[in-house]
């Protein structure tokens, strides 16, 4: 009976997660989906909300049907929309690489700049220390709204607005990966640190052969999270870049006109490409990541 | 010679902070102190003391009040949402059922989904036309112009759930799972309800967690006014004008002080709300601490 019983609340929780999954994925596979229809089946199942379907498709009206299809299978698989951008449409992949020389730079001097600084918070601890640490946490948990001003004004400054300067720099210097590079390092045994130390070991060297190759799972753990961060950035080049050459895909994606939803899911699913990647590879790092930002107390 | 030493020791410590401080310093610390003194001048070049009126005139402001008051209703019903949702997804996935970890992977799949597509899939989901109300016209239901009437911040915060919830989850998953196991098992042997030992084992040693869900939360939801701004542009329905509205709207007029204002009163407000939820939680969680 008892057991029964069991049996029965696993399923009913099952059931729970596996309706949340899918309602998570949904739009994830959705998208992919997508990419793959021909622009005549996009216009037939989204006719209904883009306003200017007719347009693109004139004489060919009657695909398009009174209310949206969700359609989670193609008719036929076609790689026309890949095509389309691939070979038709060079302005998504410069774009593409827009995105990759700001995130490419921003993830690694992020974290170089935060390895040494974490290095430091770890290493000499005390009442000044702890001051600046509490800085650097009340500064990232700000939200844009509020650094918006600030950000603006420090980019007309130093004459770096409208240059990818203007985004680049703050990047470098976001307190976000200090923060967690810190929670990590603080992690090292002492003992570790002081037996280093103790064979004549200088500072550098201690950095470089005891605390980095201990950090390696926590660096890469950080990588990930900052890059997903500034992969989907919007509002910095918005405001920052007004020469629209120089945005990056996530911006540029965002103003596709409706006319054009068909390509807006080839690009969108390329542009997760890296993100995919990165978990399916790097699952374990991105959850460990995630678990340590958590930790703001202690 | 001691004193030596920890004066080198002092120096390496501060050469290793250096450039991270120095960079901190100019790009957010520095200009963030100008901002406070421009929310206090009468405008940049002029530069002559006024006191509080700029945080009056914007206290006044009846499109810096809708935005605030916008604001504060959508954090209110989805914060507390996201961390007791997030919580029972954790839980859920604590216990034994099969595919732990393909789950855990799905529920963080929002992460990865650009903002492009996320916007695009909602229109699809929430236009008049669109697939939502193709569901509920089935059932004989009116239809609902989702992002035109009230039901707008339902809309976006059923995204900012979507998205936020399996980062949250994480969060609590490391936090059941630096629960003492001996505390779980005296409280099992004790033969009390499994929600005594939730309330009195797992809740208390999870206040922290709550604590940073909850803050985390808070800024996520202003954040998710990025989607909300790409779908509905700079003058959306009524109940969505949120306070990312009015700094973008008195941005592209570059009004410095009415700018500068509103982000020290954001401030302000933020570090109050932070403060207090510290507070509470050091109350609440104090006999587990140690």
């Amino acid at each position: 009976m008892i057991k029964r019983k069991r049996i029965f609340s696993k399923a009913v929780r099952t059931m729970i997660a596996a309706a949340f999954a899918a309602l998570f994925l949904m739009p994830t596979v959705l998208t992919m989906a997508n990419s793959f229809m021909s622009k005549t089946e996009i216009a037939a199942n989204y006719g209904a909300i883009l306003d200017n379907a007719s347009e693109s498709r004139k004489g060919s009206r009657t695909f398009v049907s009174e209310k949206v299809n969700l359609k989670f299978i193609p008719d036929q698989v076609t790689f026309s929309q890949y095509a389309s951008v691939l070979f038709r449409s060079p302005e998504y992949l410069l774009k593409f690489w827009n995105s990759v020389i700001l995130v490419a730079p921003i993830v690694i001097f992020q974290l170089l700049i935060a390895a040494l600084a974490a290095y430091s918070f770890t290493r000499f601890r005390g009442r000044i220390k702890e001051i600046i640490f509490f800085v650097y946490i009340i500064l990232m948990l700000m939200p844009y709204q509020v650094t918006l001003v600030p950000n603006y004004l420090v980019s007309k400054w130093l004459n770096i607005i409208n240059t990818r300067w203007a985004i680049l720099l703050p990047g470098f210097f976001a307190p976000f990966s200090v923060f967690l590079l810190t929670k990590f390092m603080r992690r090292i045994p002492v003992s570790l640190i002081e037996s280093a130390e103790i064979d004549g070991a200088g500072e550098w060297q201690i950095f470089t052969r005891v605390c980095l190759p201990m950090s390696k799972s926590s660096l890469f753990s950080v990588a990930i999270l900052v890059f997903i961060d500034y992969w989907n950035m919007v509002e910095q080049p918005l405001i920052l870049l007004s020469n629209t050459d120089m945005h990056p895909l996530s911006v540029f994606l965002s103003k596709i006109n409706t006319g054009e939803v068909g390509l807006a899911f080839a690009v969108a699913t390329i542009y997760m490409v890296p993100t995919l990647l990165l978990f399916l590879y790097g699952e374990e790092y991105l959850v460990e990541g995630i678990a340590y930002s958590g930790a703001v107390k202690g | 010679m001691k004193k030596n030493r920890r004066a080198k020791k002092r120096l390496i410590s501060a050469v290793y902070l250096s450039p991270s401080l120095l960079g901190v310093l100019v790009f957010f610390v520095i200009p963030f102190v100008v901002v406070i003194y421009y929310s206090f001048v009468d405008n940049p070049i002029n530069r002559e003391f006024v006191f509080f009126r700029n945080f009056i005139n914007v206290l006044q402001n009846e499109a810096f009040l809708k935005a605030a008051k916008n604001t504060a209703t959508f954090s209110l019903l989805t914060v507390p949402l996201a961390v007791v949702l997030s919580l029972g997804l954790a839980l859920l996935l604590e216990e034994k059922i099969p595919w732990k970890s393909q789950f855990r992977t799905f529920f963080l799949s929002p992460m990865m989904v650009p903002v492009a597509s996320i916007v695009l899939i909602w229109q699809v989901l929430f236009h008049y036309n669109g697939a939502v109300n193709g569901v509920l016209t089935n059932f004989g239901i009116d239809k609902i112009d989702w992002l035109k009437s009230d039901y707008s911040q339902v809309v976006i915060g059923i995204l900012f759930l979507w998205k936020n919830l399996g980062y949250n989850m994480i969060l609590f998953m490391s936090g059941i799972a630096n629960i003492p196991k001996d505390l779980i098992e005296v409280i099992r042997l004790d033969n009390s309800s499994p929600w005594a030992a939730f309330v009195h084992i797992k809740l208390r040693y999870l206040s922290p967690t709550i604590l940073f869900v909850a803050i985390l939360s808070l800024i996520n939801s202003f954040k998710v006014f990025r989607e909300a701004y790409l779908m509905t542009g700079d003058y959306p329905y009524d109940s969505l004008y949120l306070l990312q509205n009015f700094m973008n709207n008195t941005f592209q007029s570059l009004d410095y002080q009415k700018l500068s204002a509103a982000a020290i009163i954001m401030a302000a407000v933020m570090v109050v709300i932070i403060g207090g939820l510290f507070l509470v939680e050091n109350w609440f969680g104090k006999d587990v601490e140690g």
